[in-house]
């Protein structure tokens, strides 16, 4: 597997704003932007023609409680332009506030806890039962000083770093792609934080069957 | 707050001016203008348990409320923390030696599979800067730790913390097997962290929810008072 990066999208805007659909298909996937490369790569690969991509700030990944409200309100906006519409997130932080706003609009969604249970696997992440694993995803490495160092403050005050990630002791890396030089930023990642680093391939794991069971 | 705050020479200040003083200190987050505060106090007679309530609570509220209302963040009230916890580190000891007053005892711990004491640390911050002393289990509590530090310290209050949608059902085990015991009508039980919300709170069986570590003290005390009360009058 390449990179996936290989599209046009800009990651830091897919942090702060997003993504317009295309207006193309004629099912919508509303998914959080830290799937778009990923997601974008899944489409080309697959032909899906009949996916259209929207996304919403990938930065609400740091704010939990504001994602099933965002994506009530795009829900809303794109009623009657689509025969149907899969949101692709799990369940986010939101504690299963997201699950209510999908069932009282009719779209599926991805199951399980956060993405990176479903990149590596439900079952897999689920039996690993590792509490002092920080985990990154290649967007999150590539964004890691938007979603980490600059929101805590890790920038302006390092000396806080032992209060956020004192007892955290290894970033796991979980990899969709084969990139030597984001599995060093990750690694360099690992290194600001003070912990040990893993790396994981992951591949797309159960984001692409959530996918594939989209039909027009 | 202040930029002139390097031509302040703290010990020159009136006491109600030191005491603005710390507040904007705490405020900033820096921890030797606390401290050296709250030795400026000590030099001029104050009770320890004076400068707690009203230099370093007071200073901590203020944050506490700008947090809350969006204007101050996390990396902010973690240096004010920070400050604050340097000026009690001084006070602690003297607290005890001044008999300052107790308003209860709280056994605190983050829930099993969680590792997040930030917002507990706040809690038992402040917990203990209103009066109350704290025991403080850390991170990763199974339910037979809390149940062990219940009847080894035998508090007032139960409190649990969890920073994870995954591991917040986990405060309702917990009391769940207080109930199986027959114990949950001994201890007032409080939870707190950013996914948990009242309906929570009110669902697991806990007696209340706090949202932040003031509302969590005034929640505290306000229970303590209420128990305290029933007790009188059976008496």
């Amino acid at each position: 597997m390449t990179r996936a990066a290989e599209d046009d999208l800009d990651d830091a805007a897919l942090t702060a704003e997003g993504l317009s659909p295309g207006g193309a298909g004629r099912v919508l996937v509303l998914a959080c932007g830290a799937l778009a490369h990923e997601i974008t790569a899944l489409i080309r690969a697959n032909g899906w023609s009949h996916l259209d991509l929207q996304c919403l700030p990938a930065i609400l990944h740091n704010h939990p409680e504001r994602i099933a409200p965002a994506v009530e309100a795009a829900l809303a906006a794109a009623r009657g332009r689509y025969w149907s519409v899969f949101v692709a997130y799990a369940d986010c932080g939101t504690g299963g506030a997201l699950a209510r706003v999908c069932a009282e609009h009719g779209a599926g969604m991805i199951a399980g806890p956060h993405c990176y249970a479903f990149f590596d696997g439900l079952d897999r992440f689920a039996a690993r039962d590792e509490i002092t694993a920080f985990y990154v995803t290649d967007f999150l490495a590539r964004q890691f000083d938007a979603f980490v160092t600059r929101p805590l403050g890790l920038d302006r005050h390092p000396e806080l770093r032992e209060m956020y990630f004192g007892h955290y002791e290894t970033l796991v890396y979980l990899a969709q792609t084969e990139d030597a030089a984001l599995t060093e930023k990750a690694r360099a990642a690992a290194r600001a934080l003070g912990l040990a680093f893993e790396r994981r391939f992951t591949g797309y794991g159960d984001l692409a069957p959530a996918l594939t069971r989209i039909t027009p | 707050m202040s930029d002139q705050d390097d031509d302040i020479i703290l010990s020159e200040l009136s006491d109600d001016d030191l005491v603005a003083q710390m507040f904007d200190d705490l405020y900033d987050g820096l921890r030797e203008e606390i401290e050296e505060g709250v030795n400026i106090l000590l030099e001029r007679g104050w009770q320890p348990y004076d400068i707690l309530t009203k230099a370093l609570v007071g200073g901590m509220t203020i944050v506490g409320n700008d947090f809350r209302d969006g204007i101050l963040f996390v990396p902010e009230v973690l240096l004010a923390a920070n400050a604050m916890k340097g000026g009690m580190a001084i006070l602690k000891p003297l607290l005890v030696e001044t008999g300052a007053p107790r308003m209860g005892k709280m056994v605190i711990g983050t829930v099993k599979g969680d590792i997040h004491d930030i917002g507990k640390n706040l809690v038992s911050m402040m917990m203990e800067g209103a009066g109350f002393e704290v025991v403080d289990l850390g991170i990763n509590n199974a339910v037979d730790k809390y149940l062990d530090a219940l009847e080894a310290e035998q508090p007032d209050i139960l409190g649990m913390s969890a920073l994870l949608t995954t591991t917040m059902p986990y405060m309702k085990v917990v009391i769940d097997t207080m109930k199986e015991k027959g114990i949950r009508e001994d201890y007032i039980v409080l939870v707190g962290g950013a996914p948990l919300n009242e309906e929570f709170g009110r669902a697991i069986g806990a007696d209340a929810y706090c949202r932040d570590a003031a509302v969590a003290v005034e929640t505290a005390k306000a229970f303590v008072a209420r128990k305290h009360n029933r007790i009188a009058a059976r008496a």
